[in-house]
């Protein structure tokens, strides 16, 4: 059919005013590029889709352009940035599979069905590449403690991430769990899928072929989640309970059959190509589809499996119902993939074909209601260099001005019991963390380890961003996050690969905050180039405020690592009563944005440490050598609260304590003991290679001390007040789940 | 020893228990379908593993009790035969009347993940034969609704009958409410019927077989099923 033709056929009913375009997110220069594009108006099936495809969440129309920078490329990277998820090779004919993504908005509004929503998205999105999910992590960053709504919050998406991953059967092994009253109106669930192919078959979205098949598969279509990519893209306000009815709610069976039911007919070679349907549903994966593959896409509505009757082409185009998926399929295959989908008692239905003229068409009962070029529906997407100012940096603050208030011992102990270092043991143990019968290191230390199929091989993941560093200096923020991942791969003894990328902050339209975007987009650059660990996948979150309130710049880092022996991972707890404990890095004495100078001095202050990138490198590649060699016994990163949180950890892992000598003459002993400065490991090593070790970090230019002997019952810092073990594993364990059953505050 | 473990929509720790299988006995089960209607002949050992099985939206294993397989579990287990069920698979042996009792929500009200103690009660059963009475063995749980209860004769029946092999307790034996970890009667983790022959368990002994993950505890299960069926399994 012509474009003429169509034209004939296309209903301008109802008539688009500019409040029906304000309606659909679209500013008046953007519907203008619309009636340019196209030559007349729209529509409503149309700027509908417009609106689905042009929104924040799905162009990256402001981010677009800052992300181009990032290093996206190594030997080892099957896939980057542009599919479901990023693909690497990890040796043996396998890939990992693997992606990040925020649901924040609907979190906030409908915490355990907006968290079970993007645990099932991400998921989707590793397995609609061919993989089997191994793992799942998060990052959720909720508002103060004392805010009325952040129990609630915690308790909902908790519970809804277990609820999803527990069913759906993957464990979930790692995350991170913090608190600030920044995050007060717009809490973040950041969602990690990871998963396991064979290099030889993974899947894409690109279509081939004229004449072929769209198949619907999965759940039915229902009016759940209409414009909740829309929603994702704008600001909160007082009436953000109202969008309560933009929230999807997740069905972890529906997709449980669907992995399965789509990993079946992937071994049966049925697939030429296939999308899940995540955010702007069957528009944004047709239009995928057909764009990478160079065709046009037909379908016809009313063949689409929907739960209600009368829905419709506009509800349908526009529907967030999950557990959906679009596949293109060998036509000689068909009748065996329909079999296969039938087995797992899912929907399956022809709704359209493939063509050649490059057209998005779509008819419902015969009624043209789009009629769009499908390549210009992506490619022509607004893209704003939106301006910014540089965030201006913060004064050092020397430790020797910094007033105390605590003895050393007594600041550790009050540390170790506050909402961000204490143990978040209440908050993994909702999730099924060792099914799969593959988790070789559970939540709780450095990275996560999961072995991989029968092994050798293992993988290391973890999720790392300190959204203080990132506000107060947004490019050493940036490399923060992406050192810290780097450290914590390291300090397990795996090697680092890639990465994913969560980038949460607030409104762009705001210099300060687009500032904040560019300068953290910029340090993560910095760091992947000098660290060798490329951005494969990633998700943008913008317009996280609330009444004006954005959230702290918060680019979540998703890393993988992989060990060629997975036995030989290393974890942090002490092991054995004499073993020499040995700082490696500088010696310490930050204390500006440090846990320490906010949480025990009330100052939230200052400059960032600075990450010293060709460090973190070599400090990290020793510490791995360490492990691999079977020289160290134990192994922990540095980072939020310094030395002295590290070696409490430590302890308590281990139960046992540890004797450590003063603060060297001349530092400030708060300074030495709780500084955050960066590219920072402790490692035990037994008495009879403390020699070696110190030898081979003196060969490899690695600063490294003795500062310590483990031993004991007691943490017990020569000239203070020793704390007992028990004493700081029941603070470690007390605040968290005392918070939720409201009895301490 | 011939295993079969049962896959129902939703089942999803399968994939763990049939490597266990093979891991310990040598052989690999076969995988049977819940619309299926025949077991493969000869089986020895049904298991019906953990996981959500049609999503438990209805009461935990109350659909897949009524699946076409579980007529022939049904006939295997009165010919004799041994039926063990592990988490969700325990829920539907409940739901399916093959064990009395049934599976409540947690006490806290919260899926729990983490290891547990577990007090091995006797060991002159199939599936306990592995252990020494007394022994005390560390396993994961992984559940939402593991609160065993019965009414007061059945549990009264069960205990005098001396059907409970498995009970939540301290690493050194000992019984109480602090590692009751779902709150279940007289902390109930593990019952057999009255025949000895069909076993249910919360507890997932099939994720604690190697040393490097976790522990080796649960092993001496699988150990106790391949020793009851003797070399020529």
């Amino acid at each position: 059919m012509s474009v003429a033709e169509s034209d004939k056929t296309l209903r301008n009913e109802p008539k688009i005013t500019p409040e029906l375009v304000a309606e659909h997110g679209l500013k008046p220069d953007e519907y203008q590029r619309i009636l340019d594009l196209i030559g007349r108006e729209p529509t409503l099936t149309e700027l509908g889709i417009f609106s689905a495809m042009w929104n924040e969440h799905c162009s990256y129309k402001s981010s677009k352009v800052h992300l181009r920078g990032l290093p996206t490329e190594a030997p080892w990277v099957i896939q980057g940035p542009g599919e479901n998820a990023g693909v690497i090779d990890i040796g043996d004919g396998l890939a990992v599979v693997f992606k990040m993504e925020s649901h924040n908005h609907p979190s906030y509004i409908e915490p355990y069905q907006g968290a079970t929503t993007g645990v099932g998205g991400i998921l989707r999105d590793v397995f609609t590449m061919g993989a089997r999910p191994i793992a799942c992590l998060n990052a959720i960053s909720f508002g103060d403690p004392k805010h009325p709504k952040t129990r609630h919050l915690v308790s909902g998406v908790v519970a809804g991430i277990g609820g999803y991953g527990n069913s759906f059967g993957v464990p979930t092994v790692g995350g991170q769990t913090r608190f600030h009253t920044r995050y007060n109106g717009n809490n973040l669930v950041n969602a990690m899928a990871v998963g396991l192919a064979r290099t030889d078959s993974i899947f894409y979205a690109a279509a081939s072929g004229v004449g072929m098949p769209i198949v619907y598969l999965g759940s039915k279509t229902g009016r759940d989640g209409i414009h909740g990519a829309s929603m994702a893209s704008a600001e909160f306000g007082e009436d953000s309970d109202e969008k309560r009815p933009t929230v999807q709610v997740g069905d972890p069976f529906a997709e449980k059959l669907l992995l399965e039911a789509c990993l079946e007919i992937m071994q049966k070679d049925c697939v030429i190509a296939i999308q899940d349907m995540g955010a702007a549903g069957l528009t944004c994966s047709a239009v995928e589809m057909g764009a990478k593959g160079d065709l046009g896409v037909t379908l016809d509505l009313e063949k689409v499996p929907t739960r209600e009757a009368g829905m419709s082409g506009y509800e349908m185009m526009l529907s967030e119902s999950q557990e959906r998926m679009l596949m293109v399929l060998k036509p000689e295959k068909e009748k065996e993939a329909e079999d296969i989908f039938r087995k797992w008692g899912l929907d399956f239905a022809i709704v359209g074909e493939t063509t050649p003229t490059k057209r998005f068409l779509i008819r419902h009962n015969g009624e043209m209601l789009a009629d769009l070029p499908i390549k210009e529906l992506g490619d022509e997407a607004p893209v704003y260099n939106r301006p910014f100012v540089e965030t201006p940096k913060q004064p050092v603050i020397d430790a020797k001005d910094v007033k105390h208030p605590l003895p050393v011992a007594d600041a550790l102990l009050k540390l170790i019991g506050t909402p961000d270092l204490c143990s978040k043991r209440w908050v993994w143990e909702q999730y099924d963390h060792i099914i799969g019968g593959n988790t070789v290191q559970r939540p709780g230390g450095d990275a996560a380890v999961v072995r991989v199929e029968e092994g050798p091989k293992g993988l290391a993941m973890t999720t790392d961003v300190t959204p203080r560093y990132c506000e107060a200096d947004p490019f050493e923020g940036g490399k923060q996050a992406v050192a810290e991942a780097y450290r914590n791969i390291c300090a397990v003894g795996g090697l680092p690969l890639a990465i994913t990328d969560n980038l949460n902050f607030g409104n762009p339209e705001r210099p300060e905050i687009m500032g904040q975007f560019v300068g953290c987009v910029r340090g993560i650059g910095a760091a992947c180039k000098a660290l060798d660990f490329p951005v494969v996948s990633g998700n943008v979150s913008l317009y996280n405020e609330t009444n004006g309130r954005a959230i702290l710049p918060t680019p979540t880092i998703g890393g993988v690592g992989v060990l060629d022996d997975f036995t030989k991972s290393m974890s942090l707890g002490f092991k054995n009563d004499g073993d020499a404990i040995l700082l490696i890095g500088e010696k310490p004495s930050w204390l500006g944005q440090s846990i320490y100078l906010r949480d025990v001095c009330g100052r939230e202050e200052g400059a960032p440490p600075p990450v010293e990138l060709e460090l973190e490198k070599r400090h990290g590649e020793f510490v791995r050598k360490l492990i691999l060699d079977g020289q160290v016994t134990a192994a922990h990163d540095l980072s939020d609260g310094g030395l002295a949180v590290a070696i409490a950890e430590m302890a308590m892992a281990g139960s046992r304590g540890a004797t450590l000598d003063a603060a060297p003459a001349g530092a400030d002993a708060h300074g030495y003991w709780f500084g955050e400065d960066q590219a920072r490991y402790v490692v035990t090593v037994k008495p009879e290679q403390v020699k070696a070790v110190v030898e081979a970090a003196q060969v490899a230019g690695v600063a490294i001390a003795q500062i310590g002997t483990v031993g004991g019952d007691t943490v017990a810092i020569a000239g203070e007040k020793p704390l007992a073990v028990s004493d700081l594993s029941q603070r470690f364990e007390a605040w968290l789940p005392e918070y939720m059953a409201g009895t301490n505050s | 020893m011939k295993s079969a473990v049962l896959v129902f929509p939703g089942i999803n720790r399968e994939r763990d228990m049939a490597r266990t299988l093979k891991l310990v006995s040598g052989v690999e089960p076969a995988m049977v379908w819940h619309a299926d209607t025949e077991l493969p002949a000869g089986t020895d050992l049904v298991v019906v593993p953990g996981g959500f099985s049609y999503g438990d939206y209805l009461r935990c294993g109350a659909i897949a009790a009524r699946a076409p397989i579980m007529d022939a579990v049904r006939a295997h287990a009165a010919k004799g035969g041994l039926v063990l069920g592990v988490c969700n698979g325990f829920q539907i042996l409940c739901e399916s009347g093959l064990l009395p009792g049934v599976l409540m929500r947690n006490s806290k009200l919260k899926f729990i993940c983490h290891d547990v103690h577990l007090r091995v009660e006797r060991s002159d059963t199939p599936f306990t034969r592995g252990y020494n009475a007394g022994q005390v063995i560390r396993v994961p749980v992984a559940h939402g609704e593991g609160n065993y209860v019965a009414d007061d004769e059945t549990i009264k029946a069960i205990e005098s009958e001396g059907r409970v092999i498995f009970r939540y307790c301290a690493a050194d034996g000992t019984l109480g409410d602090p590692y009751n970890v779902n709150g279940a009667i007289n902390a109930i983790a593990g019952i057999v019927n009255e025949g000895g022959n069909v076993a249910g368990m919360m507890p997932h002994p099939e994720n604690h077989v190697e040393s490097i993950i976790g522990s080796t505890d649960g092993r001496g299960l699988f150990a106790g099923l391949v020793a009851q069926f003797g070399k020529a399994a």
